[in-house]
């Protein structure tokens, strides 16, 4: 795998595009245990990044994700704008200049990102968060001495299962910790939309095999 | 003058609160909203607070008094993002958001310290409203 500049927009591109092919999907998580926007802001923030990034080929990856993350920040308006902006402006930091990135590299995006999340959000793995979905991939990656394909699929599926572990859980963040057990029996919305996003670079770097 | 800046979900809460207290303490206090999105809807900017937070400040420091949940977090980002002289002088502060804003409105006004006025806001948290 080697992701240029005009692969890592198109990879950019892809999320925006499934996120916003789940926005109903997503809002009607969040309208179960907080407040029924996470859809509609996700989509509108990446679809305000797709318009940000589109003339960035030129650019080197730091900038295209620290750009990502700032658009985030100031479109999506609830909590998963400064937690996803701070992740991709952090997994901007750790890339700087390089133009190309490999499997190794989204590792350390990954866990950069994770860290930023966590800053930011000041929430642990069990909390019923983005971080229920991210932290289980990240661990897959860092299971091994290299990262493949095939170790990015069983990162994609651990995710997955931490969406469905954040069913039996207490939300402890956000709007939905005002619930408390009454939150009990839903997936979160913003580990669902994480895992969401890993499906698309899963996708969208088995689109071409290069 | 201690700055304020109001940081809410909702545009026309934070404009109404700015209203209330401007027409209480007068236009001499510096006090700003940062609240909505860029396209009109409920949510905060975290660039949008620290634009703000530069607005009013003038070396006596900021007061940020959020309503709740995100816009804790897009305010705390705010300040993270500040350079010196203002990132040390910009406090978030945990006090109910309308009572807060009018005792640190007014004691901002009175020319008070970041210190009092923040104090004075933290002290509406379990303020009596019928006597």
């Amino acid at each position: 795998m080697a992701v240029n500049s005009a692969k890592l927009i198109e990879i950019i591109n892809l999320i925006a595009d499934d996120i916003n092919a789940n926005k109903e999907f997503l809002t009607e998580l969040d309208s179960a245990i907080g407040d029924a926007d996470h859809g509609i802001n996700m989509s509108k923030g990446f679809k305000a990044v797709t318009e940000k990034i589109s003339a960035m080929a030129d650019k080197d990856c730091g900038s295209i994700l620290k750009t990502t993350g700032m658009t985030l920040v100031s479109t999506v308006g609830g909590a998963s704008g400064p937690l996803y902006g701070t992740a991709f402006m952090r997994a901007g930091q750790v890339v700087g200049n390089k133009t190309e990135l490999n499997y190794d590299d989204l590792l350390v995006i990954l866990e950069a990102a994770l860290a930023g999340i966590k800053m930011r959000g000041k929430a642990e793995k069990g909390e019923k968060t983005i971080v229920d979905a991210l932290e289980p991939a990240v661990e897959v990656l860092r299971s091994s001495s290299s990262v493949d394909a095939k170790l990015f699929e069983k990162a994609v599926e651990a995710a997955k299962d931490g969406v469905e572990y954040t069913k039996g859980i207490i939300a402890k963040k956000g709007r939905a910790s005002y619930l408390g057990e009454r939150s009990i029996g839903h997936q979160d919305p913003g580990a669902t939309s994480t895992y969401i996003i890993l499906a698309a670079i899963h996708k969208a770097l088995n689109e071409k095999s290069s | 003058m201690v700055g304020i800046v109001l940081v809410s979900h909702s545009k026309m809460m934070a404009e109404g609160a700015k209203e209330i207290i401007t027409q209480m303490i007068g236009d001499k206090v510096k006090i700003e909203a940062a609240a909505g999105t860029s396209d009109n809807r409920l949510g905060t900017d975290a660039f949008l607070i620290e634009q703000k937070v530069l607005e009013v400040f003038d070396g006596d420091g900021v007061l940020i008094i959020p309503d709740l949940g995100s816009a804790v977090m897009s305010a705390e980002m705010a300040i993270e993002n500040l350079e010196e002289p203002a990132r040390s002088k910009t406090y978030l502060v945990d006090s109910p958001f309308f009572e807060g804003a009018i005792a640190a409105a007014m004691e901002a006004s009175f020319g008070k310290s970041l210190e009092e006025v923040k104090k004075a806001a933290e002290n509406t948290r379990g303020m009596n409203k019928i006597a």
